[in-house]
């Protein structure tokens, strides 16, 4: 009986020592596997990639520059300037006689950019500003976030033009701009998060430990806000770059001879009546699937870094 | 109650205070002024010109004289483009214009949108659900200059059926195309917020109650869930409203509707500040009343706001 038993307790003991260490999962290992199981946010994920791809590689293959006219088929684009491999412009032409496969490129590139470095720019300031602002609390907060409360009051869309007015139509003024205007909604949510991180334990041991404030706000409160950030950040992109799109659809935005996509979708629309869809489809099907992918990788990434909101 | 009203008007006319006071600062610093063109002017002209418009004034006296003007005479001065046109005569112009096709889009999002969202709720998992969450996220990447331009191809191109622009005093074949494009992706967000709030409280306990003693679903739905359920979808009709205000740009652009997006886009290219600033100020204050409308009317619905 006792012999049996010691048996067991050595097979036990030898099957222990076999048995590797449990990984313990952080949160990003588990989000990462929460987001891959999301069938629509994985392939929005690699289609989008392949936009971004594209948009490096492509030019390689770009037998026309996005500057150059083909006078072969100025005045005859509705005939000559369709998409097709022999000319070369595999997109087409545009209104212009310049080679749309090149102006996507180029437009996909200021838009995804626009885009990224937009909400950047928000999710910066709006981060340090809410976090500040809620962890301070008291007074400060109160002014501080009347101060969002009467920013938000005003039509952004207006005073982004009057600034681009005012300060004139460059594409860095455009970044600068939608960046400045968007940080608003970011800001409220970090403050509301923030006050519910401060009251925590780890930041009352800081405090105890006598860390500065500001370094309390730099190394806790920050990456704790992370996973609430790179969510609402990934619904910003796509804000911005429709932001952009619809400035630029007016002729307010991108000036002539770069382009984006709210550019050329412009000029594609004015030129329908004269049968070139193509002029509209091609940078149409670039910005609609890239918005696509956007908000699903947000969805994504929401059920994957915000479980308890499923 | 009372007291509640009264702190949100207080708040919301400082809030237009500083937006007209911040459009005027932010004309006042553009490089160059209103009427540097390519041609120089000799500097006697030009200060003949600024007395005129009353920009040799000191800053704050011109501020004052603004905020005046728009206040009390309801006056947004001259245009600083074109010698016989005051702003007050292009709002004249264009604002009916964009009421019009504005209010229109409007009851469309908002009474489609509703009650897609609810149905589709209340039959969650059945072919309309499907439909209506496909929409949502199907026209959220077809914004107003998306459908613009694609309503054209298939109504007027392909079909024939209505005109591709044009106004006409705003009859109801020069409505349709407008009102679709500028509507769609609201009523989308709408219909998404209405349906993802209606089945939160179809789920909470007190509807759960109202089920138990017996009352029949239709009662349930209409006296009990139905009212807790619009709140998210009042809070989104603010920003719903400065959206459909701001598509008017891209709708007077692409379907020639005049306006007062024309106006303002063709100021923003002039660079005629009077305009641009009447304009951003008309349309600012508006916002400002809009959205203090929305919170009284929530505080009123929502029991659980403290005045």
């Amino acid at each position: 009986m006792i012999v049996a038993n010691k048996a067991k307790i050595h097979e036990m003991a030898e099957n222990l020592a076999e048995m590797d260490a449990v990984k313990g999962r952080s949160l990003w290992t588990d989000a990462r596997r929460r987001f891959l199981q999301n069938k629509a946010a994985t392939v929005s994920l690699f289609v989008l990639t392949l936009i971004v791809l594209f948009s490096f590689i492509g030019p390689y293959f770009a037998v026309w520059t996005n500057e150059q006219i083909d006078w072969s088929v100025l005045g005859m684009v509705a005939e000559k300037g369709q998409p097709s491999f022999e000319t070369g412009h595999f997109f087409g032409t545009d209104s212009l006689g310049r080679d749309l496969y090149s102006r996507v490129i180029q437009g996909t590139r200021i838009s995804l950019s626009v885009g990224f470095v937009g909400a950047f720019v928000a999710v910066l300031i709006g981060t340090f500003y809410g976090a500040i602002s809620g962890y301070v609390g008291g007074r400060t907060d109160q002014i501080m976030m009347r101060i969002v409360d009467i920013l938000m009051a005003i039509p952004g869309m207006f005073v982004l033009i009057l600034m681009l007015v005012v300060f004139g139509r460059s594409i860095l003024m455009l970044f600068v701009a939608i960046g400045l205007l968007a940080w608003l909604d970011m800001s409220r949510i970090v403050r509301g998060q923030t006050l519910s991180i401060k009251g925590k334990e780890f930041i009352e041991a800081a405090r105890a430990t006598g860390v500065t404030n500001a370094k309390i706000i730099t190394r806790h409160v920050v990456p704790n806000l992370l996973g609430v950030v790179v969510v609402y950040a990934s619904l910003l992109v796509p804000g911005m770059i429709l932001a952009e799109s619809g400035i630029s659809f007016l002729g307010l935005g991108v000036q002539e001879p770069s382009t984006s996509w709210g550019a050329l979708i412009s000029d594609g629309a004015r030129t329908i009546r004269y049968d070139t869809e193509w002029q509209l489809l091609f940078p149409l099907a670039f910005f609609v699937t890239s918005l696509f992918c956007f908000y699903f990788i947000g969805d994504g990434l929401r059920d994957a870094l915000d479980p308890k909101d499923r | 109650m009372l007291n509640y009203v009264i702190k949100r008007v207080g708040f919301a006319i400082p809030t237009m205070l500083i937006l007209i006071v911040f459009s005027y600062v932010l004309m006042h610093a553009a490089p160059g002024g209103p009427f540097t063109s390519e041609k120089p002017l000799p500097p006697q002209v030009l200060a003949n010109i600024e007395a005129k418009y009353g920009l040799d004034q000191p800053l704050w006296r011109q501020i004052i004289n603004y905020v005046w003007g728009i206040l009390v005479e309801f006056d947004f001065g001259p245009s600083f483009r074109y010698k016989d046109r005051s702003v007050n005569d292009i709002i004249a112009q264009g604002f009916p214009v964009t009421i019009k096709y504005g209010s229109w889009s409007f009851v469309v999002a908002v009474g489609i949108g509703i009650p897609l969202g609810v149905i589709a709720a209340v039959r969650q998992n059945t072919w309309i659900d499907y439909f209506a969450v496909g929409f949502s996220i199907g026209a959220a990447v077809l914004p107003n200059f998306v459908m613009a331009p694609l309503l054209v191809i298939v109504f007027t191109l392909w079909l024939g059926w209505l005109p591709g622009g044009g106004w006409n005093g705003g009859d109801f074949e020069h409505l349709v195309m407008p009102v679709i494009a500028l509507s769609t992706s609201y009523m989308a967000s709408i219909a998404r917020i209405s349906r993802s709030s209606m089945l939160e409280v179809l789920n909470s306990n007190f509807i759960r109650t109202a089920r138990a003693k017996g009352l029949p679903e239709r009662t349930v739905i209409l006296r009990h869930a139905l009212k807790p359920a619009m709140l998210p979808v009042i809070s989104y009709l603010g920003p719903a409203f400065v959206g459909i205000i701001t598509g008017s740009f891209i709708i007077d652009l692409y379907f020639s509707t005049g306006g007062i997006g024309i106006h303002f886009v063709n100021a923003a290219l002039n660079r005629d500040y009077s305009v641009i600033m009447g304009l951003t100020v008309l349309v600012g204050s508006l916002t400002i009343i809009f959205n203090l409308l929305v919170d009284l009317i929530y505080a009123w619905i929502d029991p659980k706001i403290r005045y």
